[in-house]
């Protein structure tokens, strides 16, 4: 069933009841030719693009959840691809490309809405970093630009541009990015990867791995054993749990990161508006919540709740640049489990298994990278070679030398 | 999150700076043969451990003692803090 303006207004007049369940309920079969460990938004990219770009159809997706229910449900919907490094900024540009073309190509209205993102400048040595990062993203295709006080005034008029301790300078601005409905994202990849034929399993956990001489042939799961030619695994912050029953280690930490919500106000924020001298972001949703996150709170958890240290450290970085934040009352506040890696950037690579393949790592930057991640995850999957701007993703980059360490902070998780 | 600081008892946990799984205590031996991927496995690797795990804290806005904290990463319950300098001499290091 494909969705149209026409489709939307014929159910309105006739009591909606027209509509089904748009994707199927199906039992797990013994053999796939791709099993997917992960319903979230990776998994059902990767398994969307491995079914109608890649021309596989054989595919499970096994979540061990409802669909969804992981950080792809519980993130701050922002989308942009303003990275420096060469390992990482033309992936992210790959991601934004296809956020602009994602609702045309599944048919689904994911909400994808280029509202630009505004990262503000405080200090000289940052309008310089920032320059050189507007320039790498230049160079990659992205849009950049740098904005004076004026500029910015004009878009903010509410900012604290003459804080005593952070008076706003300037800062970079990236028209093309924004935010996107996020439960959207995992549905319309789930109903479009559905509709070519690929089995999304729920309530499915996986339990241990088949492997015969160093060759994966499967897993196990709570509804029974799944043969497979090839297990991609991609399940964040319990990376290490599942890639523990396969015997590996790996270069991460599951860290918490909190999230906030205030209650409904009249347009005020136009994009998206992060703070250049602490770490504070903030964009307002289409309900009018302000929608707003900081920092990990710097250790190792599961707990998918936070401590309050944080909660005020993030307080006080809105109150910093935007004071009249204080006058909104907060909704909600959450955590997420995030799979923080020792360079702060993310793995897309074979294991040293045959036929077992990782994808993990994002840190607190997966939401944006959806589109890509799941692109570049079926490519490596049907061709066995990884996409060229996924090639610095591997596993053993740091026995090689070569992090992708974009604040420079070295093997120390809870700083990236 | 209270750390019960074995010497100056329960401290806001906000007082301290993480340091990561306290496995990092055991530093390989930098003469021994295939010394690259003992000391790659040493800094990048981390059990990472859903329950029960062995911690560094140090305590920078304190008495600057690096602490073992043992806690569950499932429910934050602290079970046990001891001094690192106890732990370390325990396997033999010399401080």
């Amino acid at each position: 069933m494909r969705y149209s303006a026409l489709k939307v207004f014929t159910e309105g007049l006739t009591g909606n009841k027209g509509w089904k369940p748009v994707w199927r309920e199906p039992d797990p079969k013994p053999e796939y030719d791709i099993v997917i460990v992960g319903g979230g938004g990776h998994g059902l990219a990767t398994a969307y693009y491995l079914s109608n770009k890649f021309g596989v159809k054989n595919v499970a997706v096994i979540e061990k959840g409802w669909l969804g229910s992981g950080n792809v449900g519980r993130n701050t919907t922002i989308i942009r691809s303003n990275y420096l490094l060469e390992g990482n900024q033309p992936f992210y540009e790959l991601s934004l490309k296809l956020w602009e073309g994602l609702e045309q190509d599944f048919n689904y209205n994911a909400m994808v809405s280029q509202r630009g993102i505004l990262n503000l400048i405080h200090s000289d040595p940052q309008r310089d970093a920032f320059v050189r990062r507007g320039n790498a993203m230049r160079l990659s295709g992205a849009d950049a630009e740098i904005l004076d006080r004026d500029e910015i005034r004009a878009k903010c008029p509410y900012l604290d541009f003459d804080n005593g301790r952070f008076p706003i300078q300037g800062a970079i601005w990236q028209p093309r990015g924004g935010t996107v409905r996020h439960d959207a994202v995992a549905w319309g990849y789930a109903r479009g990867a559905d509709a070519k034929g690929v089995d999304i399993i729920q309530n499915c956990e996986v339990t241990g791995f088949q492997i015969d001489n160093g060759v994966c042939t499967g897993v196990e799961t709570s509804r029974g054993a799944i043969r497979a030619k090839k297990v991609a695994v991609c399940v964040a912050g319990s990376s290490s749990r599942v890639m523990a029953q396969a015997g590996m280690r790996l270069p991460i930490e599951s860290h918490v990161l909190q999230a906030f919500v205030t209650e409904g106000l009249k347009p005020t924020i136009p994009g998206v508006i992060t703070f250049g001298a602490g770490h504070f972001y903030v964009s307002q949703s289409d309900k009018g919540g302000l929608v707003f996150g900081g920092d990990i709170d710097g250790y190792n958890t599961y707990a998918q709740r936070g401590n309050l240290p944080v909660v005020e450290d993030v307080c006080e970085g809105g109150m910093a640049i935007m004071p009249m934040i204080g006058r909104a009352r907060l909704l909600r506040m959450w955590g997420g489990l995030m799979d923080m890696s020792m360079d702060g950037s993310p793995f897309i690579d074979k294991t040293h298994i045959d036929g077992l393949y990782f994808n993990g790592g994002w840190c607190y930057g997966g939401f944006k990278a959806t589109p890509a991640s799941g692109y570049c995850y079926a490519h490596l999957l049907a061709k066995d070679e990884p996409h060229p701007v996924a090639r610095a993703y591997r596993l053993d980059r740091f026995l090689g030398g070569a992090p992708i360490d974009e604040k420079g902070q070295g093997a120390q998780p809870n700083l990236h | 999150m209270i750390i019960n600081h074995p010497l100056l008892g329960p401290r806001d946990s906000a007082e301290f700076v993480y340091k990561g799984d306290a496995n990092l205590i055991k530093r390989p031996d930098g003469m021994a043969d295939g010394v690259e991927e003992a000391f790659h496995d040493y800094a990048y690797l981390r059990d990472n451990p859903a329950g029960e795990h062995r911690e560094l804290w140090y305590h920078e806005q304190g008495d600057r003692s690096w602490l073992v904290v043992t806690r569950n990463t499932l429910t934050h319950d602290i079970t046990n803090v001891e001094l690192a300098r106890d732990v370390a001499r325990a396997q033999g290091r010399s401080r």
